[in-house]
């Protein structure tokens, strides 16, 4: 049984571009006598990149061409060729993220993109993925605790808040140790908008072309650092605290105390260790490390050993963004993998309509959401019941195979996903009716939200699961 | 009891009040009547069934020292954790809720499956040659076969030589057969026709044993034969329902031969879902010509 599969995880930042390849097992976990339960029980780091400095063009445009060498020449180091990869994830995080940027980076990366990397982005998705790599999420599964990871990076910082695992408060805030870049001689030659910011509320006077002293330096960080513990809600937020949240993010909300605090990101290590060389890396990173080594996020909280740091965000990429679907399911095979396919997420209110056969609501909802989001792929999802009888389940499939049979263009596949352990039942009722006239694909114990766009791979473990990634942002 | 009816009763007491010589204002008694009878409702109402699954979660431990991690360890669990003591004893209301479970063990092992819900199925329904509960428990050999008459029926009865063959036996369990047979049965044999395998007719095997199917499997003729049969119940559930295959039944095939699927209830793997992972299970077993240990996954 192919019971290994091996990930990519490429991530370009603003500050730096890494590849891991990641070796993710899965195995059977279930009885000899029970349905087959598929689960992921290992995931190993098996080979990790230099950490280059992303290339750039101008002063925010990325060097697709020369990215795309960085790539090739891992995949040769690493001794892997695209197509060995069947999964994994490109990420493009912080000021990187922007359209023209991802465009390029997408298409010079496309002959990399194996039969199943696929590209994402997002603020919320790359602090979800950072915490993941750093540890963060684990501890706080193995401790059942409320842990907060901050990926602290050149434009940003990236939080993430986990309870038992669970993400349950993501946010993201304009702080990084690139908002201010100088030389040896304390002469500044970039002031991103929030260090002016800062600058202006406390007469720190930091100007391009200027020349500034450690005590402006220390003061600038002590206010990130002040300005990132008010998001936390260690203090009261001030007005300048709402303006550094990073433009579409999820504002950051925090039910419930905090116990387990880790830090990752490049800043991370000038959090860890004192000893690096002030303006070592021509920017304030170093400076800021030392001002959350006296903040109160490092002192009254317990601290987490970060596993990774720097390559938080690439290992979370390479590792944690795919999931496997539940072992029961039902799909036709030939036409995956399919990509990018955006989600419509039916409320509980609205799934009961399904399960009572209102056709004519699906329709309406399937129209309107086709018009909406000028699509003509939908993946149809719904929470299902957790034990429906056998007649609700074919009225329910009769009514999604009918509806979507009569909105889809000819040749589109149904696409389902569900959360409770239906999938199979579900997806050989609509195939009873509607399978020789469409491709039906329904997979089960899978999270998604309105809005969110899914990958679905070729499947694995003798067809008993499919990969699936779930993203929330898209580009091209 | 409404007002009219404790008002008559009231004024009844009052006469009788009256006639003894004795006085009371009768509205004062109606109310204490009526706040009485409120009173004893409310306490009909907080009396729980102490064996449904959500008050079986509810921890009984006294100040435990992490309550929300024992909340999540409940919810991992059907086992009985969290439940305190009483000195060196379980508390009385562990005590009840084990009884009670083990009642409803019995109660299954012992009761019949609804004719009703046999006929709501379309399942005719035969004997083994256990005549009653009891030979059924302490002969398991009766439980495999049928005597020639009942053969005879069921060769009547059902279609002759069908790719596949369903019977449904009460086992161990009726109460498993009552909870599930009806969202597993439709939901696998709509699988199976879809697949285009022909379906023998269904029927139902009372005081049966898994064995039974060899029996029935080698009377019909029928190349796949699954018996969906109530499990021995235990404590945690009495609704735990298997399906058992194999690929050409004989009398005396070895046991090793059976593809089985077990833990079909509604905290298992779900009726509905089972149904449609047996129909793949079948169309595997007819492919391969083979069930069991020789079915190579």
């Amino acid at each position: 049984m192919n019971n290994e599969i091996l990930s990519v995880g490429i991530d370009i930042g603003t500050s730096t571009t890494q590849v891991i390849f990641s070796k993710i097992s899965m195995e059977n976990t279930a009885g000899f006598f029970s349905v087959p339960h598929i689960s992921i029980v290992d995931k190993e780091v098996i080979y990790k990149s230099d950490i280059y400095i992303t290339p750039l063009i101008n002063s925010y445009l990325i060097d697709g061409d020369k990215v795309r060498d960085i790539v090739e020449g891992e995949f040769r180091k690493a001794g892997f060729t695209p197509a060995d990869t069947q999964t994994g994830a490109v990420i493009i995080t912080g000021e990187s993220a922007r359209k023209e940027n991802s465009a390029v980076v997408l298409k010079k990366l496309s002959s990399f993109a194996g039969e199943f990397v696929v590209s994402t982005a997002g603020p919320d998705l790359e602090s979800v993925i950072a915490g993941k790599g750093s540890g963060a999420q684990s501890y706080s599964e193995d401790n059942a605790c409320v842990a907060v990871n901050l990926d602290i990076g050149g434009g940003t910082t990236n939080i993430v808040v986990f309870d038992c695992g669970k993400v349950v408060g993501k946010g993201c805030l304009d702080i990084g140790g690139r908002l201010l870049k100088l030389d040896k001689s304390y002469t500044v030659s970039y002031v991103s908008p929030t260090a002016r910011k800062i600058s202006d509320k406390l007469s720190l006077g930091l100007e391009e072309g200027r020349t500034t002293n450690e005590q402006a330096l220390a003061s600038l960080c002590a206010e990130m650092v002040n300005l990132t513990e008010q998001a936390l809600g260690i203090y009261e937020k001030s007005p300048l605290a709402e303006s550094v949240v990073t433009k579409g993010s999820t504002p950051l909300e925090i039910k419930k105390p905090i116990r387990a605090v880790c830090f990752s990101g490049g800043v991370a290590d000038c959090i860890y260790h004192s000893d690096r060389e002030p303006l070592a890396y021509g920017d304030i990173g170093v400076h800021l490390g030392k001002a959350f080594r006296q903040g109160r996020l490092y002192s009254d909280f317990h601290l987490i050993k970060a596993k990774e740091t720097i390559r938080a965000t690439v290992v979370g990429a390479g590792t944690y963004t795919t999931s496997i679907s539940g072992s029961t399911i039902a799909y036709s095979e030939h036409i995956l993998p399919i990509k990018n396919a955006p989600v419509l997420r039916l409320e509980h209110s609205e799934q009961q309509k399904l399960f009572e056969g209102d056709v004519d609501f699906l329709k309406q909802k399937l129209a309107w959401f086709m018009e909406q989001s000028d699509t003509r792929r939908i993946v149809l999802s719904f929470e299902g019941e957790r034990n429906p009888s056998y007649l609700a389940t074919r009225r329910c499939a009769n009514c999604i195979g009918t509806a979507l049979d009569a909105m889809l263009d000819a040749g589109e596949p149904m696409l389902i996903i569900t959360e409770c352990d239906i999938a199979k039942a579900l997806g050989q009722a609509i195939k009873l009716e509607f399978g020789e006239k469409r491709d039906i694909i329904c997979v089960d114990s899978i999270s998604v939200e309105d809005g969110d766009f899914v990958d679905l791979g070729k499947p694995l473990m003798d067809g008993l699961v499919i990969p699936v990634v779930v993203k929330t942002l898209i580009f091209g | 009891m409404n007002n009219e009816q404790i008002e008559s009763i009231v004024k009844a007491v009052m006469a009788q009040l009256a006639a003894s010589g004795e006085s009371a204002d009768p509205a004062q008694v109606v109310q204490a009547v009526q706040t009485t009878a409120a009173a004893d409702t409310s306490s009909f109402a907080e009396i729980e069934d102490i064996a449904d699954p959500q008050v079986k979660h509810r921890p009984l431990l006294e100040n435990p020292a992490d309550p929300d991690g024992l909340q999540r360890m409940l919810s991992k669990t059907p086992a009985r954790i969290g439940v305190g003591k009483a000195g060196a004893r379980l508390k009385t209301k562990t005590q009840l809720a084990l009884r009670a479970d083990h009642a409803a063990a019995r109660d299954s092992v012992f009761a019949d499956v609804d004719e009703a819900l046999l006929q709501e199925m379309n399942l005719f329904a035969v004997q083994t040659c256990c005549h009653d509960r009891n030979e059924h428990l302490t002969r398991p050999d009766l439980g495999r076969k049928f005597d020639d008459k009942t053969a005879a029926e069921i060769k009547a009865h059902c279609t002759a030589n069908p790719d596949v063959q369903f019977i449904v036996s009460d086992g161990l369990s009726s109460k498993a057969i009552e909870a599930n047979i009806k969202n597993v049965l439709p939901a696998v044999m709509d699988g199976v026709k879809a697949l285009g395998y022909s379906v023998g007719t269904p029927f139902f095997v009372k005081f049966g044993r898994v064995g039974s199917m060899d029996h029935a499997g080698e009377l019909l003729g029928s190349k796949v034969t699954c018996i969906l049969i109530g499990e021995r119940p235990g404590l945690g559930t009495a609704e735990s329902m298997s399906a058992y295959i194999t690929y050409g039944s004989k009398v005396g095939m070895s046991e090793s031969l059976r593809t089985v699927v077990s833990n079909i209830h509604s905290g298992g793997i779900t009726p509905v879902e089972a149904g449609a992972y047996l129909a793949e299970v079948i169309d595997l077993i007819m492919k391969n010509k083979a069930s069991g240990v020789n079915l190579k996954k």
